[in-house]
């Protein structure tokens, strides 16, 4: 019987195109085709994969996007370059700092304003803040859709609020926290709050043991993630797969190391590697990338430097950047984002461009799927780590 | 990293006739870019990707731009013959006249590419392409084949700019729902009145429900001769 609907087969397949074979069903038994989704628990949000099961086997998996779509782009074309730094933190709300910064880095590019040194560790600081919570909360999600349900979920946010704690003292939001400038940051850090953000990194070693401690060594958990959803370091490179996903299977690419953007030369970290990229790889990647987050953190917060924020000069509200266009990236927790911009010489963007990461990592789910059982679906998809706002834009 | 120049004397030696122009960028990024034929572009972009120096194995972003029809406002100076009366005598005289002319240059859709690599470390390369107008020439060879991550994105490009990728194995809407007509990102791009038009697929699926029941009731009828034979 052969699958309708959506999911349909593809004969039109260009050579050479980096795709594994299709798997055949076994035996003459009826296809069951399920969409899960848009409302599924664990997608996280709005999003549909279109399923084709030969019993719990998976044959064909479509994912379907736009259930978040409002045309953010759009919005942004029409109006000045400050006025969509808000809207950046809609993207992944999981992290927002990271969102600022990359579109902040991109706009640098454009207009050639300089950062003040301070603004640059605070950034850092901000950032590696982000991306340890970011790493925490998907370790949590990823445990939860296993069936774990609630309680390593709980721990991760218990990290997690203590940092957002952090974030409302610094930005006035938990969440939306709009703190990036083009050259600078919105307010300068208090030297309470750096104190407070000392020992908050200071207590955060003993959470990250504790719960690495609960969970690497579960055999429930190793006999449910090892060597399922493999994805091989070449396809993930043609298929432009960033972040801990890349360095999972095995890809030594850190935009932190490969550009420097900020000042990340400055820091000694290293690029945690995976060896199998199976979900298993993927999850202990983000284990390892917390505790290098944790030594950028404590090399920063020993090193910043007294000053301004931000140059009083600059100009950040209704400045006309020169015709050109400039392409800035950063390696957000998710991967690389990436803002594109070009203007015309007007106050607003001619053309705005955002590369989101976790939809582009998502595009790889059928490859990691196939052949796989339906169950297990649920946790390759988490162990991508998306977040739909910024997928669907 | 080579510079545009490079990267172009390259590009030409490897793929005769390729077609390669550079596009400065005046911005203090420094991002010049290289505009490809679209006949010769899934050569070159092979090329870029393969060769051993430049190895631009991962294509980061793709997206598209929009450039309208421009209507440019010009002043010419015309001179005319014109009849006057010089010295109450009827003459032609040659005189020079400023006028405006207006001409539309035409507009175009871009496709461009962000390319870094991942063995050497370097980017970004960027590529763009551009297609005859914004109506009808608007197909551009698709890069899919050479890096899979232009699978999804030109697929985005589709649907809201409208460029039509040959060679792209599965083109469709990504964000906008099938139904859909226009091309959102376009410029030129006007609201509907009414968005409560939402078509799903609830239909489809009813119809394929009922005709699956029918198909039940069928077999049935045929076994046990039915719940109507059953009460006659």
């Amino acid at each position: 019987m052969t699958p309708t609907g959506i999911v349909q087969d593809e004969q039109q397949r260009p050579e050479g195109w980096n795709r594994p074979p299709l798997i055949e069903p076994e035996g003459d038994g009826d296809l069951l085709e399920v969409a899960m989704g848009p409302h599924h628990p664990s997608t996280h949000g709005v999003f549909r994969m279109d399923v084709v099961l030969d019993g719990e086997r998976v044959i064909r998996l479509k994912p379907v996007f736009g259930y978040l779509h409002r045309n953010h782009e759009k919005l942004a074309e029409g109006m000045s370059y400050l006025a969509s730094m808000p809207f950046t933190d809609r993207l992944d709300y999981i992290c927002p700092m990271t969102n600022n910064w990359a579109y902040a880095i991109a706009v640098e590019k454009l207009t050639g304003q300089e950062v003040p040194e301070r603004a640059q560790y605070l950034r850092v600081i901000v950032g590696e803040l982000t991306r340890l919570q970011n790493h925490a909360s998907a370790i949590g999600f990823l445990i939860q859709e296993m069936g774990a349900s609630g309680t390593p979920l709980m721990y991760a946010f218990k990290a997690r609020e203590k940092i957002l704690d952090l974030f409302e003292a610094l930005t006035g939001a938990r969440m939306m926290v709009n703190y990036m400038r083009f050259g600078g940051c919105r307010v300068d850090a208090t030297p309470a709050w750096l104190d407070a953000t000392r020992k908050v990194v200071e207590e955060l070693p003993q959470f990250v043991d504790e719960f690495e401690n609960l969970l690497t060594g579960n055999e429930i958990l190793m006999a449910r993630t090892q060597g399922v959803g493999i994805l091989p370091a070449a396809l993930a490179v043609n298929a432009g797969i960033t972040g801990p996903m890349l360095r999972a299977s095995g890809v030594n690419y850190d935009i932190r190391k490969v550009d420097n953007y900020g000042i990340y030369d400055r820091f000694k970290f290293r690029v945690p590697l995976g060896e199998h990229g199976d979900v298993y790889d993927r999850f202990m990647i983000r284990f390892l990338e917390i505790r290098e987050s944790l030594s950028i953190l404590n090399q920063a917060l020993k090193e910043i430097p007294g000053g301004p924020v931000m140059d009083p000069k600059a100009k950040i509200r209704g400045f006309r950047p020169k015709v050109g266009e400039a392409y800035g990236r950063i390696e957000a927790p998710k991967g690389e984002l990436g803002f594109y911009l070009i203007s015309d010489g007007e106050p607003n963007p001619y053309r705005y461009r955002i590369r989101p990461p976790s939809l582009i990592n998502l595009t790889v789910l059928e490859d990691m799927c196939l052949g796989q059982n339906v169950a297990d679906v649920v946790l390759i998809f988490g162990s991508v780590d998306i977040v739909l706002g910024e997928v669907d834009r | 990293m080579k510079s545009v120049e490079e990267i172009k004397a390259a590009i030409e030696a490897a793929v005769p006739g390729a077609g390669v122009a550079i596009l400065t960028n005046p911005s203090v990024s420094g991002q010049h870019s290289l505009r490809l034929a679209p006949d010769h572009a899934v050569e070159v972009a092979t090329f870029l990707r393969d060769d051993a120096e430049l190895a631009l194995d991962f294509m980061s972003n793709a997206t598209g731009v929009d450039w309208p029809d421009k209507e440019i406002t010009e002043k010419v100076k015309v001179t005319r013959t014109v009849m006057k009366t010089v010295d109450g005598v009827e003459q032609s005289v040659e005189e020079t006249v400023e006028e405006t002319k207006k001409r539309v240059e035409p507009g175009c859709l871009e496709a461009v590419y962000h390319l870094f690599s991942v063995a050497k470390g370097h980017g970004p390369v960027v590529i763009r392409m551009k297609t005859g107008n914004r109506v009808d020439e608007v197909e551009l060879p698709s890069l899919t084949p050479v890096w899979r991550s232009a699978e999804f994105q030109e697929r985005e490009i589709f649907d809201l700019f409208g460029i039509v990728f040959k060679g792209h194995p599965d083109l469709r809407r990504l964000l906008m729902w099938d139904e859909f007509k226009d091309h959102p990102m376009r410029r030129d791009y006007v609201e509907p009145d009414d968005f409560e038009y939402e078509p799903t697929a609830h239909d489809e699926v009813m119809k394929r429900a009922q005709e699956q029941r029918a198909a039940l009731a069928g077999a049935e009828a045929g076994a046990v001769a039915g719940p109507e034979g059953a009460c006659a």
